[in-house]
């Protein structure tokens, strides 16, 4: 007990060193965690993919439509349980600047594929029943002020034109990580609209969502719906949700190293800055550390004193970064909806920050506790004066 | 030494030097001579004869290259460093020139540093950390940090701490050298009541005349060898 009294009064015995190192470890820590964080969201839609889910799209590219008529073939094929398709819609709302996904979903098969959007049943049914009708995620809802029964009107890039729906449910993410800023509607809404206006563009689905009975027969209802296709006019590309979102994540990977070297380098930063304060620290108190070597304390005495000093400042910071995560990400959860809809921190990052402070405080002290354990009494009591 | 006194410190040929580069610089030559128990020596010399450094081979933070040193029969001398700073922490207090107190230990905290070595109780610390501190006239200021407190305030506490333990030794390596007339003449006084009333030996390294004064022994060394008695 005394001993840590004496590490504490140390380690902020020069309070603004020490404020401003704990700051600065703070900061570092925060970057950490939130990088962390991003870096864990890019890959949420790989980890919310569900085993029993495969999606089906042209092989040639994303962009390329598939005939709707493939859906009865697809339900006939074995080990497939449910068929739904979709296409990207890319509406806007009022702005560019209000950027949220949304797509045209044949809404029943749709809502029995996809679990995690909650809907109460009263909502779901009269989502399915309304042609005009949509669906939008909790976040997105309460973004814009949007109640059930609402107007909403999207401005179409890809399928032109004013499409207006009424908001017919709000659903909710089964779980945290179930992002709740999507936007749904009736995919017979857009490909009655095409018929009449563009009918080159009606009766084509930009990719299918399909539930097999088992995830082992992932693999092969897989082979078996791109076999039936071949040599087709629009051939396919079936693969797991997982491969399908890896897909999206792998084109900018790249970006994602970047932002994990550099979450990584923000700590070594703060591990030399942390490591030159307890340098700084140990020499002005090698007589300190002579005089209790001289009273009889030993040199692993010391080294507690030294390193318990490091830990105290480092995990003061690591602490005060963890606290200040959570804010953090909640006002980037808040603000910035459009861009990270969910941003959760997990407790394994919350794990990796204060592993990462204690590895800040361990490096910072191990040469100060080096030289306080090693001190020569005489060499120490020299400095005095 | 007066020979109705056992001998509490014996040093026997003594030697001891310092390598810079190459050079082998002696600092302590052929050195005798011992102690009595309850006797207050002082050590007296210019600067570089080596009175600080056979105070630290006294004291156990230093070792000679050569010859034998026994405190109260012990040949610290033959000790391992471990071994040495157990023997240092029950055998002696130390009185610094500039006190060496902890900074961030009130005077009541830094009388108990040396106390943690042993193998007293809370309680029990704290009734020696309070003897020791009213001993030097110092139970009223126990809860003060060093910074706030004088000189001779300091010193009485460093020498509260020394005895804290109740040593076989006291060490003091210049105790007046940083402090005003008035204020040396007090600690010199305590000095000397802790060897008339508590039979402490005290071993003192000093430029001081006037301190010197008040040992029993004086001891010169020139260029690390003992010229007179």
């Amino acid at each position: 007990m005394f001993i840590l009294k004496l590490i504490i009064r140390n380690a902020f015995r020069h309070k603004l060193r020490s404020i401003l190192t704990v700051v600065g470890v703070a900061i570092a820590i925060l970057a950490f965690g939130l990088l962390r964080t991003l870096v864990g969201l890019w890959y949420l839609g790989v980890e919310s993919s569900s085993a029993t889910r495969l999606v089906t799209r042209n092989s040639i590219s994303l962009v390329f439509p598939l005939p709707i008529s493939y859906k009865d073939r697809i339900r006939q094929i074995p080990g497939v349980k449910e068929v739904s398709w979709g296409n990207w819609f890319g509406g806007i709302y009022i702005n560019e600047k209000n950027f949220f996904a949304n797509f045209a979903v044949e809404p029943k098969s749709y809502l029995e594929l996809y679990p995690e959007f909650v809907l109460p049943p009263a909502e779901r049914d009269a989502f399915i029943l309304d042609r005009k009708g949509a669906v939008a995620g909790r976040k997105l809802a309460a973004k814009y002020g949007w109640r059930i029964g609402d107007s909403i009107v999207l401005r179409g890039t890809i399928f032109p034109g004013q499409w207006q729906f009424a908001l017919r449910g709000i659903y909710r993410g089964a779980q945290k990580s179930t992002d709740e800023t999507q936007f749904f509607f009736h995919w017979d809404y857009l490909n009655e609209t095409m018929k009449k206006t563009v009918p080159r563009r009606a009766d084509q689905a930009g990719f299918y969502m399909i539930g097999v009975t088992n995830p082992d027969l992932a693999a092969e209802a897989s082979q078996a719906i791109d076999k039936t296709f071949k040599n087709s006019l629009a051939e396919t590309l079936t693969e797991t949700e997982r491969a399908f979102q890896m897909g999206f994540v792998s084109m900018t990977e790249a970006i994602m190293i970047a932002i994990q070297i550099v979450s990584y380098v923000v700590i070594v930063i703060i591990m030399v800055v942390a490591a030159n304060t307890m340098a700084m620290t140990a020499r002005e108190r090698i007589a300190e550390y002579a005089t209790m070597k001289t009273l009889g304390f030993g040199g692993g005495h010391i080294a507690g004193v030294v390193f318990g000093e490091s830990m105290t400042i480092a995990m003061t910071g690591g602490v005060l970064g963890v606290l200040l995560t959570f804010p953090a990400a909640h006002w980037i959860e808040t603000e910035l909806s459009q861009f990270f809809p969910v941003f959760h921190i997990k407790p394994l990052t919350i794990y990796l920050d204060l592993a990462a402070a204690a590895t800040v405080g361990t490096v910072a002290g191990i040469f100060p506790t080096w030289r306080g354990a090693t001190i020569r009494i005489a060499e120490g009591l020299r400095r005095i004066g | 030494m007066d020979s109705s006194k056992s001998a509490i410190v014996e040093i026997q040929n003594l030697f001891k030097s310092y390598r810079r580069g190459s050079q082998q610089i002696p600092v302590l030559e052929d050195i005798s001579f011992d102690i009595a128990a309850g006797e207050f020596l002082a050590l007296m010399g210019p600067s570089g004869s080596g009175k600080s450094t056979l105070l630290n081979i006294i004291a156990g933070i230093d070792k000679a290259d050569r010859g034998v040193i026994r405190v109260a029969g012990v040949d610290i001398g033959s000790l391992a460093e471990a071994e040495l700073a157990n023997w240092r922490a029950a055998n002696v207090g130390f009185i610094f020139q500039f006190y060496n107190l902890m900074p961030v230990l009130t005077a009541f905290e830094n009388v108990e540093l040396p106390l943690l070595l042993t193998g007293l109780s809370r309680r029990e610390r704290h009734e020696h950390v309070e003897i020791a501190l009213q001993l030097v006239n110092l139970a009223d200021r126990m809860d003060h940090y060093p910074s706030q407190l004088s000189g001779g305030q300091q010193q009485r506490v460093a020498i509260a701490r020394a005895v804290v333990t109740d040593p076989t030794i006291l060490v003091a390596d210049e105790p007046t050298g940083d402090l005003d007339r008035a204020s040396a003449e007090e600690i010199l006084r305590l000095m000397d009541s802790l060897v008339h009333q508590f039979g402490k030996t005290i071993i003192m390294v000093t430029h001081d005349p006037r301190a010197a004064e008040k040992a029993h022994v004086i001891k010169h060394l020139e260029k690390g060898v003992l010229t007179a008695s």
